[in-house]
């Protein structure tokens, strides 16, 4: 049995400890929020925050998330929307969105240890984040404009 | 063939392929249905209490309900159509809910594919809105007796000013709901200037949703008692399963069971591959229980499919003479004559999608009726490919549009969304198929892979006197008729036939090429190989006679005028060529306007560093661009710049318009960096991102400016336009930077360092 907890919420799993959190997150809690983009940790889609640092959901197997505090999109802020939210709303970020969730969770790891990026640690934090439709110029905005929020 | 049916002044294109007795529905008044007899898949817009149209309902409380025929795959269809129509209507865009509509032949052609969705469906939005604006205000008028003539609208109001008595849109409803319905003639547009939302545009409707994680892609569908498969197909195109054991896989903890799915008839069109589906308690089972699966195959005659020969073949035929497809003169007796000659050779290979939400499908089969949510863009044939697969009547195939995680002509094919329906129908339970990126890469309907050879005759002042240019590519149509081998006109006009340059004497010739694999729309299509070609190959001769590129580039396209297709097949994308002209003027000024932009010529460029230049009409619009690069020792590129101009007419969205642009410039960074697809023996060799790489934030355009050209002209394309000069542009700038001629894409293959 597996303890961990996701959202602030405690949750066991009994299931295969070979399963990716990203499927458990999705298929058993319901949590679909986190995408499925290559499922060999190359495009950033599934990120979501293991004891706060930015994971890639798809190759974070159970057995190594034991224990663990598991944050998703869902859990991201209690209370309306994270700074990173609003700046890629503001910004206007998303076109079909699917990577954003992915892109986000990164970006809000990104700041939460580097409150003022320069576009070289922003290129270095976020290129293992794919985004087909390319709203990378975007996302960069997005990212300065949150730090400024956060300052 | 023309795609063309003119209704009024309305017209409407079926996308690629010709359907049958193209729907031409635009707004049709639709029999309310009576209370009672309400279908599962009505929408909310039918049941309002005022339904002027299948677009659009207003309820008592003023909620305008308005309809999405067009699926949103990321260039805002879904919000900038609606917001035609609310505009029309003088809505208030807060009271505004928008309802995804299923695969319903009543909406017309649902195709959301050829950039198309604006311009075919402006008129119909614009008079859906307008014929309830019109009736709510014959409502408004009597109620106060005053003549209609006397009151107005403003933002969700009938406003009678002279007596300053004002309705709100939700308490006229039902009076108006009693009136007769306006014919077209009757109503009355609103004029330009009383515009709220068309040419101001609107951020998404789905924003928020979008940037909570709330947003449901088809990947996010869910249904009780749904189990999931993963498919093993054919590797090799037409492939069977010639025995297979699936002891191994049925240990999986959480497989139920094992399912084959037959191998398709040819022609492929939009049917499964075919293979054996594992179904699993999850996603995770599925994909472990395919792994433990033991097949044997018979791949069949594709299995001789190598790319390395098969290149070779396109360009052994592409150098004899070919088809002729538009001709002008007698380029041949110039080139007779001997004089300055120059010959080159362009490659382009087959191209995957690689959307970000790989195919995925639910489906459930009950009681002869099938039940589909996809991610499609187009539920019509996912209506026909399921209906057929199964043997049920059309009608009873409903299909739910999900949001899409990316489209790009992939998810026009319904082959995944067929996959789910028969297995929902041989388990007896929902069943969501969902695919690996492994599975989307090696099993695509690819971009065509393409050669052209370009020749020309230089004159004294370096202009060409002769032009010939020939294409050879497995054609779109080889997934129809498996003996087409010759590309059609809905393609060859894709940058091709409709070459801008004002040429004394032009050949264009296209050459057979049989398909291997599947081939299909991409984002751009055609225009990605045709555009590379000849952009490219006019930077050529501008060096080779020592001229500046710019220049040379307009001097070619002329004088502002009209190009004669007399005796061209060239359908003009659906649209008439009075409505839509091919204007080299338009294609001029925008090329004008990004040289300035850009600083053209004004900025210096030093060691390593070069900018190159496009200009193209794809989809009806007019675009231009400049690419900066800059190329280290390492042969590192870097793009620090991309300016583009455009004219797509009217612009209905200008900050998704902008969005559309920019996406394009990073989707050309893809193509031109590392787009390849390979075969083996008839096997795909790329299977994910780390051999298909797709563009990271640090290998984009640091900044992409995009200049709209204001236009009166009806509005034309923008999801697709701004991809194929941006690649030649690039290409451009890379020889300017390296001295370096890009010929065969990717560039990764040039070695620059």
């Amino acid at each position: 049995m597996i303890q961990l907890k996701v959202n602030g919420a405690e949750q066991s799993f009994d299931g295969d400890p070979e399963m990716p959190l990203l499927w458990y997150l999705r298929d058993v809690l319901g949590l679909t929020g986190s995408k499925f983009g290559c499922g060999v940790g190359l495009c950033g889609a599934c990120t979501v925050h293991v004891s706060g640092q930015a994971t890639r959901s798809c190759v974070t197997t159970m057995r190594d998330t034991a224990g663990k505090e598991v944050t998703t999109v869902e859990g991201l802020e209690k209370n309306g929307l994270h700074p990173v939210q609003k700046a890629w709303m503001q910004i206007n970020v998303p076109q079909c969105g699917y990577c954003q969730v992915g892109q986000m969770m990164q970006a809000a790891a990104l700041l939460n240890s580097n409150k003022k990026p320069t576009d070289k640690q922003i290129d270095e934090a976020m290129s293992g984040n794919i985004c087909r439709c390319g709203t990378y110029q975007r996302i960069r905005a997005a990212i300065k404009a949150a730090a400024g929020e956060m300052a | 063939m023309s795609a063309i049916e003119n209704v009024s002044r309305r017209r409407f294109l079926t996308g690629g392929i010709i359907a049958a007795g193209a729907l031409v529905l635009g707004v049709r008044y639709y029999h309310k249905l009576s209370s009672g007899d309400k279908l599962p898949h009505d929408t909310t817009a039918d049941h309002a209490t005022l339904h002027p149209s299948v677009f659009l309902g207003i309820d008592g409380d003023g909620t305008a309900w308005i309809v999405a025929s067009r699926s949103e795959m990321g260039t805002t269809s879904r919000t900038t159509l609606p917001l035609v129509v609310a505009d029309e209507l003088d809505a208030d865009w807060k009271r505004v809910k928008i309802e995804q509509a299923i695969g319903d032949k009543r909406y017309g052609d649902q195709n959301t594919d050829g950039s198309h969705s604006i311009r075919s469906f402006y008129d119909a939005m614009r008079e859906a809105g307008a014929t309830a604006r019109f009736m709510l205000i014959q409502a408004a008028a009597k109620q106060w007796s005053v003549p209609a003539a006397e009151c107005e609208t403003d933002l969700h109001v009938v406003v009678h000013r002279s007596t300053s008595r004002r309705a709100g849109y939700g308490e006229l409803a039902s009076a108006a709901a009693k009136l007769p319905v306006p014919s077209r003639e009757e109503l009355k547009l609103k004029p330009k200037s009383a515009w709220r939302y068309i040419g101001k545009g609107e951020v998404s409707y789905d924003l928020e949703a979008l940037v909570t994680g709330k947003a449901i892609y088809g990947m996010d569908a869910r249904g009780d008692g749904m189990v999931y498969a993963s498919v093993e197909r054919p590797p090799v195109l037409g492939g069977k399963v010639k025995s297979f054991d699936d002891k191994e896989a049925l240990k999986v903890g959480g497989v139920r069971q094992t399912v084959p799915i037959d191998p398709f008839q040819p022609p492929p069109a939009f049917q499964p591959l075919g293979g054996i589906a594992v179904i699993a308690d999850n996603t995770w089972a599925a994909f472990q229980g395919r792994k433990k699966l033991n097949i044997s195959w018979d791949n069949g005659p594709n299995e001789t499919y190598n790319s390395d020969a098969y290149k070779n073949e396109l360009r052994a035929t592409s150098h004899n003479p070919c088809k002729v497809v538009r001709n002008i003169g007698d380029a041949d007796a110039v080139f007779a004559k001997g004089g300055k000659v120059h010959e080159a050779d362009y490659y382009v290979p087959l191209l995957a999608h690689a959307t970000m939400e790989p195919p995925v499908a639910l489906a459930e089969f009950k009681d002869g009726k099938a039940t589909l949510w996809a991610p499609t863009q187009n539920p019509q044939a996912v209506q026909d490919i399921v209906s057929k697969e199964l043997g049920i009547a059309k009608e009873d195939v409903v299909c739910h549009v999900t949001l899409l995680g990316g489209g790009f002509g992939r998810k026009s094919k319904p082959d995944y969304v067929a996959e789910a329906a028969v297995l929902s129908k041989k388990v007896g339970r929902p069943v969501k198929v969902v695919w690996t990126r492994e599975d989307d890469i090696k099993f695509d309907y690819y971009n065509a892979v393409a050669s052209m050879y370009m020749k020309a005759a230089l004159g004294a002042n370096g202009k060409p006197t002769a032009w010939l240019q020939r294409s050879v590519f497995p054609p779109i149509p080889s997934i129809f008729d498996v003996n087409a081998v010759y590309g059609d006109p809905s393609h060859l006009q894709q940058g091709w036939t409709d070459i801008p340059y004002d040429l004394p004497n032009l050949r264009i010739e296209n050459g057979p090429a049989k398909a291997h694999v599947r081939i299909g729309w991409l984002r751009s299509v055609a225009n990605i190989y045709h555009a590379f070609a000849i952009q490219c190959f006019t930077d050529e001769l501008a060096h080779a006679v020592g001229r500046d590129p710019l220049d040379y580039l307009l001097d070619l396209i002329g004088n502002p005028r009209t190009i004669d297709f007399k005796g061209v097949e060239y359908p003009n994308y659906g649209a008439a060529l009075d409505a839509y002209p091919w204007e080299t003027g338009r294609l001029r000024n925008v090329t004008e306007v990004v040289a300035e932009k850009s600083g053209w010529g004004k900025r210096k460029h030093g060691k390593g560093t070069g900018v190159g230049i496009a200009a193209h009409r794809s989809f009806l619009t007019y675009v231009a661009t400049v690419v900066e690069v800059e190329v280290n020792d390492q042969g590192e590129v870097r793009i620090p710049r991309v300016d583009v101009a455009l004219d797509a007419g009217l612009v209905v969205n200008p900050e998704a318009t902008r969005a559309q642009f920019e996406g394009a410039a990073v989707f050309g960074t893809s193509v031109a960096r590392s787009g390849e697809i390979t075969a083996t023996k008839g096997v795909i060799d790329q299977s994910n991102f780390q051999d298909y790489s797709v563009a990271r934030i640090n290998e984009v355009p640091s900044q992409t400016n995009v200049y709209i050209v204001e236009s009166d002209a009806p509005p034309a394309g923008v999801g697709e336009p701004g991809v194929p000069p941006f690649i030649a542009a690039f290409c451009n700038a890379i020889f300017a930077a390296t001295g370096k001629r890009v010929r065969d894409l990717p560039i990764s293959k040039l070695g620059l360092s």
